[in-house]
């Protein structure tokens, strides 16, 4: 289907489907049950699972194929961010021009970054990218206050042009993103007895769109472009001397990686009309890194799972506190109970950065493919049970 | 006039004249072996052919034009392909995705963006790597994962790669070196076979006697950075020059 092949497509499909029913299946607890704490069924969350997916998603073309590692792509982000809100300052709060926008700005700026960044390779590459970033971040923070408004971070306000659209409502308030009339911000509420789904507009465009750059990014993968880009990674001396040319079929690859991300980052604009400089910070490219590794670098579906698994410990597991812990523990004597809350504090709450980075630092040695490949050697292993299972039953029939 | 010419080259590192005043002519369609004790500057020179040195002086034609800076990439375009003394091929692909690159490279130039295709319904590709893996016999590795395979294959599949890409010159870097006797004769067979069915000229380095007067139809002994003799095999075999570039001064005497 779509042109893929069977195995493909079916990846599609699963995709599709998990993200269609997310507001679903990320709200498993109850409502007011002492488990409703892990739903991630809300909006505000699940717009950032595909739009980080997206971002991962792109990064992995250049990472995961050609090897070259970035350090910079949150500076497309960024720029794909100021780029929206501008659209919805000057033509219209309609979302569809800012995202196009979006795209096309970061586009141009990744070809420039990555004209002069992949004139080297490995470590080098990384740290020109991470030069670039650091400079972009610099400029939206201070110099180019008049197109960024500096630390602030760029809004849209009551005096905004929008030639096509309405500077103020009716009312007198802001008007809010929309696509054609669709607010972003719209969500039906599906009260299932102690169940509460949420089912958001924006949501939706988010995950729409992603599918699509989903589909896209295999494509890539299974193209002779992809393949030359594995090439790349693999041995770029065999390569030249193949007759192939690898900087533009790298440079492609870094245009359109960082055009994904100023995809992500027209969404994220799309969905909260702000942009700041602190988008295009080094933590933040670095995220995206630890997203595509974490999730299996090179694999389609594995920037998708660290993007996921990054944003929920982010979003939930900060979450918890010492009186959660408490409840939960509190079925233990008292001194047992305050000792295992002390040993469990500083990895919770605000110190949710230390879990991420022991489970990471775990992945990364023991599992090299990421989740994908712990996911491979879980099937594998049930495989093998299921077949000497089999064997075992059919052993006595014979 | 040769489809290789070389001339007048040299080429200096600091205080070592790796080259001097190399000429060197190529006949079409014939095998020319390049021998020499180590440090001769066989490798060297065939550097400076591929475009991975630039010479000091001289001048480089293949076919009338001149190869002098111009990227290794737009060389191998030219009909130019190398095969390296450790083969070098995609060890993260499968052994048919080596060969298919090859191809790629060969109909659509050193850069085409093809981004939105599928690389496995190219059939015109497809059915040129599957012929070129039959003909080195590889057909039925043709899943296998590149890197895992022994050196006799990978040589086979490098082979493959560089001529499914229908160079009208191939120099090959030491093919033999590092194998066993039975590898080595295979090698020996597989490039008489190539010469056989194609019309293909070869420039080949390399230690292994055996191997040389196998298959070169001529010659160049190069010591010190010179050619010292250019002649046929049999005549080689005699020259007491020859025989004291390798064996020192004391042996002539």
């Amino acid at each position: 289907m779509f042109g893929l092949d069977r195995k493909d497509t079916s990846l599609l499909i699963v995709v599709a489907a998990l993200t269609l029913l997310a507001p679903f299946l990320l709200n498993p607890f109850p409502e007011g049950s002492s488990l409703a704490q892990f739903n991630a069924g809300y909006p505000d969350l699940m717009q950032r699972f595909v739009i980080f997916g997206i971002f991962a998603i792109g990064f992995n073309i250049l990472f995961g194929l050609t090897g070259y590692l970035s350090f910079g792509h949150a500076a497309f982000l960024g720029v794909g961010s100021y780029s929206a809100v501008w659209m919805f300052k000057l033509l219209s709060m309609n979302v569809i021009p800012a995202i196009i926008l979006a795209v096309i700005v970061s586009g141009l700026f990744a070809v420039v970054i990555g004209y002069v960044s992949l004139r080297r390779s490995g470590i080098y590459f990384s740290i020109l990218t991470l030069a670039f970033a650091q400079m972009s971040f610099a400029l939206a923070y201070s110099v180019l206050t008049p197109i960024t408004n500096g630390e602030t971070g760029l809004q849209i306000t009551l005096n905004d042009p929008r030639i096509l659209g309405i500077s103020q409502t009716a009312q007198g308030g802001i008007p809010v993103t929309n696509i054609f009339g669709l607010e972003m911000r719209s969500t039906y509420q599906m009260d299932l007895g102690p169940w509460l789904f949420q089912f958001n507009a924006g949501y939706y465009l988010c995950a729409a769109i992603m599918l699509v750059a989903f589909y896209v990014a295999i494509r890539i993968f299974r193209s002779p472009f992809g393949l030359t880009l594995r090439a790349v990674k693999s041995n770029q001396q065999r390569l030249n001397y193949t007759g192939m040319n690898a900087k533009p079929y790298t440079l492609a690859a870094f245009v359109i990686s960082g055009m994904y991300a100023g995809l992500a980052g027209g969404l994220m604009a799309s969905m909260d009309p702000l942009a700041g400089a602190e988008r295009m910070q080094w933590t933040a490219s670095g995220e995206v890194v630890l997203m595509t590794i974490l999730g299996g670098a090179g694999t389609l579906i594995g920037p998708i799972l660290g993007a996921g698994f990054i944003k929920y410990f982010e979003n939930i597991f900060s979450k918890i506190n010492d009186n959660v812990l408490h409840g939960w523990f509190s079925f233990l004597p008292d001194g047992l109970e305050d000792f295992i809350v002390g040993i469990l504090h500083p990895f919770i709450g605000k110190g949710w950065h230390l879990t991420l980075g022991i489970l990471f630092m775990l992945v990364v040695i023991f599992l090299p493919g990421g989740l994908v490949e712990g996911g491979q050697r879980i099937a594998r292993w049930l495989k093998r049970g299921k077949a000497s299972k089999s064997s075992q039953n059919t052993n006595p029939a014979e | 006039m040769g489809i290789l010419e070389v001339k007048g080259v040299n080429k200096r590192f600091g205080g070592l004249q790796a080259l001097g005043d190399v000429n060197l002519s190529v006949a079409e369609n014939t095998v020319h072996a390049i021998i020499g004790p180590n440090g001769a500057g066989k490798s060297t020179l065939l550097n400076c052919l591929v475009g991975k040195l630039i010479p000091d002086t001289g001048s480089v034609m293949f076919q009338g034009q001149s190869v002098l800076g111009r990227k290794p990439f737009e060389i191998n375009q030219m009909g130019i392909s190398r095969v390296f003394q450790t083969p070098e091929i995609f060890g993260d692909l499968s052994v048919l995705e080596n060969v298919m690159i090859a191809c790629f490279a060969k109909r659509d130039g050193a850069f085409k963006l093809r981004a939105f295709s599928e690389a496995l319904r190219d059939k015109e590709v497809m059915d040129r790597a599957e012929q070129m893996l039959s003909d080195v016999n590889m057909i039925d590795k043709r899943g296998m994962h590149a890197a895992s395979m022994s050196r006799g294959d990978k040589r086979r599949l490098e082979m493959a790669m560089c001529l499914s890409q229908d160079p009208k010159l191939l120099l090959l870097d030491e093919p033999t070196a590092g194998m066993a006797r039975a590898d080595t004769n295979n090698t020996i067979d597989l490039l008489k076979e190539i010469k056989q069915k194609r019309d293909i000229t070869m420039c080949i380095i390399e230690h292994d006697m055996h191997v040389v007067f196998s298959l070169a139809d001529r010659i160049t002994v190069l010591a010190q950075g010179t050619p010292l003799v250019e002649d046929l095999p049999e005549n080689i075999k005699g020259n007491p020059k020859v025989r004291e570039a390798y064996l020192g001064e004391s042996a002539g005497h």
